[in-house]
């Protein structure tokens, strides 16, 4: 049995189904993010977890104990809010000590637990400063370091980097990672930032409208999206009408009708001298993203979004006309959404 | 440059600040200082007032005799229990108030403001019907079998009619404070392992804490020097300190020592607050900024 299990956990809200009938299974030492656009249910989720929102329906299961009705405190996870809630009133040091003063450990060991978990997320010198005056990303490891001392058996994140900047949200990703693998906690993060979770989980599980829609690796996740939202919401998506060739291969239908709807990554497409590659196309808007250049070309089955590495040499020009091609095993047959977006 | 950042940049923009200025003069400045003025003229019963004349004998009078004392010590022990009591119900209404869902958190609110909308002295009469000695609390006891009480014109009647008239004063910076609070910091309290009491003592309690103060300022002040409640429902024997100036006033017609009992209040008002919030704010100036 898996360290920590949903069974058909659901959550009512009136008429409005908040979450339906989830499963999941969370490994030991895994890192799993609930990824889903606002509203799908993800938060919901890690609130039943952490015991904020009474279940409806369904169980938790930690360790093999039944935890569905349990109070916050006596389930001793670490939860990491989106404000932080730090407690302003109390300096860093006594932020942290918080759950251990709260579990009764002895003075002795609580210094040294406090002080090993500020070294562990770099604050030791703040140690005797009040909330206010940190920045927000040492808000974010008093929050991280406050959930971890207490050593909880599962870390629970909601939303953890969203109130960041941009440059200091991509540091705090490596730096979430970097101590989770050291400390190897089981930990579950909501996200709606499809990179973050991305690229630091081991596993992502893609909700919507209240239901798990795809559960895989990063990598896989990316490659194999499921269905046609999923495409679209992990990464970007070109959507092309295809069939199956006389072989049984998948090609694309340049007719423009065809009974599968296909997939394809901006990168995988290469773009040829005109006349050259599978279709041909005009383009007709360009941005620079500093790595890479963006690329919307114009088609027969409309426009498409292509993505070519900056390797120094001269960009396209917009109104150039431009052949494209692709592997067609890089092709994905998505299914049809099965709930409303 | 726009007009408005001129006016920031320059010196006039002060001159703004006339209006306000001017009626605080006014009405507080200059009244309060004929006051000054008027408790160091000479009395007389037979002649009155003499206005070119000063002395300090009604400051003498006022520390010499222990009748004043007691009414003094009467009035900040009942406007000290008065303070208590208002913190006692109000923080925890304010914060029942607070955590309550959409259309009752309003209504609620309106009905703790509107005894503000009733005239004080309307209320104080209100009281003197209920407590009085065949009002409805005595006429309840004693259909219960029970022997009326001396309620009215006690400290009682004054200190309950007090909070009626306060707890809005506390209830309102207390519910302001409380609007700040992250309620994911309670949550987080929780998840730590706290119980709810806890919560509450530690990470609530601490953080409201400006908010009680000021609510227990504007309730002490305002409390010793009520006039209203203390006429009406402490009757002519209970004097508190505004009604011994009343009476200094209107019934002595001994205008300066009702001057220097005025700002003898004044005084230990102030002294009392200032200390007080010394006293509170120290303690919590570090952390809340």
């Amino acid at each position: 049995m898996a360290f920590v299990q949903l069974e058909g956990l659901g959550k009512r809200y009136g008429e409005i189904d908040a979450v339906v009938a989830t499963n999941l299974s969370v490994e030991k030492g895994e890192f799993v993010s609930l990824l889903g656009p606002s509203g799908c249910g993800k938060t919901t989720t890690l609130q039943m977890i952490a015991g904020f929102v009474e279940v409806t329906s369904g169980r938790i299961v930690l360790d093999g104990r039944d935890i569905t009705h349990a109070k916050p405190a006596s389930r001793g996870l670490g939860v990491v809010f989106q404000s932080y809630a730090l407690f302003p009133h109390m300096t860093v040091k006594d932020n942290v000590a918080f759950g251990l003063r709260m579990r009764k450990v002895a003075n002795t060991e609580l210094q040294l637990r406090v002080d090993r978990v500020l070294k562990l997320v770099r604050l030791n010198q703040h140690a005797e400063r009040y909330p206010r005056e940190l920045s927000g990303g040492q808000r974010q490891r008093v929050a991280l370091a406050r959930a971890l001392v207490i050593e909880p058996p599962v870390l629970l994140l909601d939303e953890p980097l969203s109130n960041l900047d941009a440059n200091l949200r991509e540091e705090m990703q490596f730096e979430i990672r970097r101590i989770q693998r050291e400390v190897g906690i089981t930990t579950l993060m909501v996200t709606h930032d499809q990179s973050e979770a991305l690229s630091i989980s081991d596993r992502v599980v893609v909700m919507q409208a209240g239901r798990i829609t795809q559960i895989d690796a990063p990598y896989t996740l990316y490659e194999h999206p499921r269905t046609e939202f999923i495409s679209g919401f992990v990464g970007k998506a070109n959507l092309l009408p295809g069939e199956r060739d006389g072989a049984g291969v998948v090609q694309v239908c340049n007719r423009g009708d065809g009974e599968l709807t296909l997939s394809l990554r901006p990168e995988k497409i290469d773009l040829r001298e005109k006349g050259q590659g599978r279709l041909q196309g005009q383009i007709v808007s360009r941005f620079f993203l500093g790595s890479q250049w963006l690329y919307g070309v114009s088609t027969a089955l409309g426009e498409l979004c292509v993505v070519r590495r900056n390797d120094g040499s001269a960009p396209m020009n917009e109104g150039t006309p431009v052949g494209l091609d692709w592997d067609a095993a890089l092709l994905r047959v998505l299914s049809v959404d099965e709930v409303p977006a | 440059m726009s007009t408005l950042t001129a006016i920031r940049q320059g010196r006039q923009g002060y001159w703004l600040s006339t209006p306000a200025l001017a009626l605080y003069l006014g009405l507080l400045v200059i009244p309060l200082l004929l006051t000054l003025v008027l408790s160091f003229n000479v009395f007389d019963y037979s002649s009155g007032i003499d206005g070119d004349a000063y002395t300090l004998d009604h400051y003498s009078s006022l520390l010499g005799d222990p009748y004043f004392y007691e009414i003094f010590l009467r009035t900040f022990w009942i406007s000290a229990l008065t303070t208590l009591l208002c913190v006692v119900i109000g923080v925890p209404e304010a914060y029942i108030l607070s955590r309550m869902g959409a259309p009752w958190r309003s209504i609620f609110l309106i009905l703790i403001l509107t005894p503000l909308l009733i005239s004080v002295v309307v209320r104080a009469f209100g009281w003197s019907l209920l407590l009085g000695a065949d009002g409805l609390v005595n006429q309840t006891l004693q259909a219960f079998g029970g022997s009326p009480m001396k309620l009215l014109y006690t400290p009682f009647a004054v200190v309950i009619a007090l909070v009626h008239v306060m707890l809005p004063f506390m209830i309102i910076p207390v519910w302001t404070s409380l609007q700040k609070l992250d309620p994911a910091a309670e949550q987080a309290a929780l998840s730590l392992g706290a119980s709810q009491l806890t919560v509450i003592r530690k990470v609530v309690l601490p953080q409201i804490m400006p908010g009680v103060l000021s609510g227990t300022l504007i309730v002490f002040g305002l409390a010793a020097s009520s006039f209203a409640i203390p006429g009406l429902l402490g009757g002519r024997r209970l004097k508190m300190v505004a009604t011994l100036i009343y009476d200094q006033y209107l019934s002595e017609l001994n205008w300066p020592m009702g001057a220097a009992i005025a700002v003898a209040l004044l005084l230990l008002n102030l002294l009392i607050m200032l200390s007080w919030n010394r006293m509170i704010e120290g303690r919590y100036k570090k952390s809340l900024g």
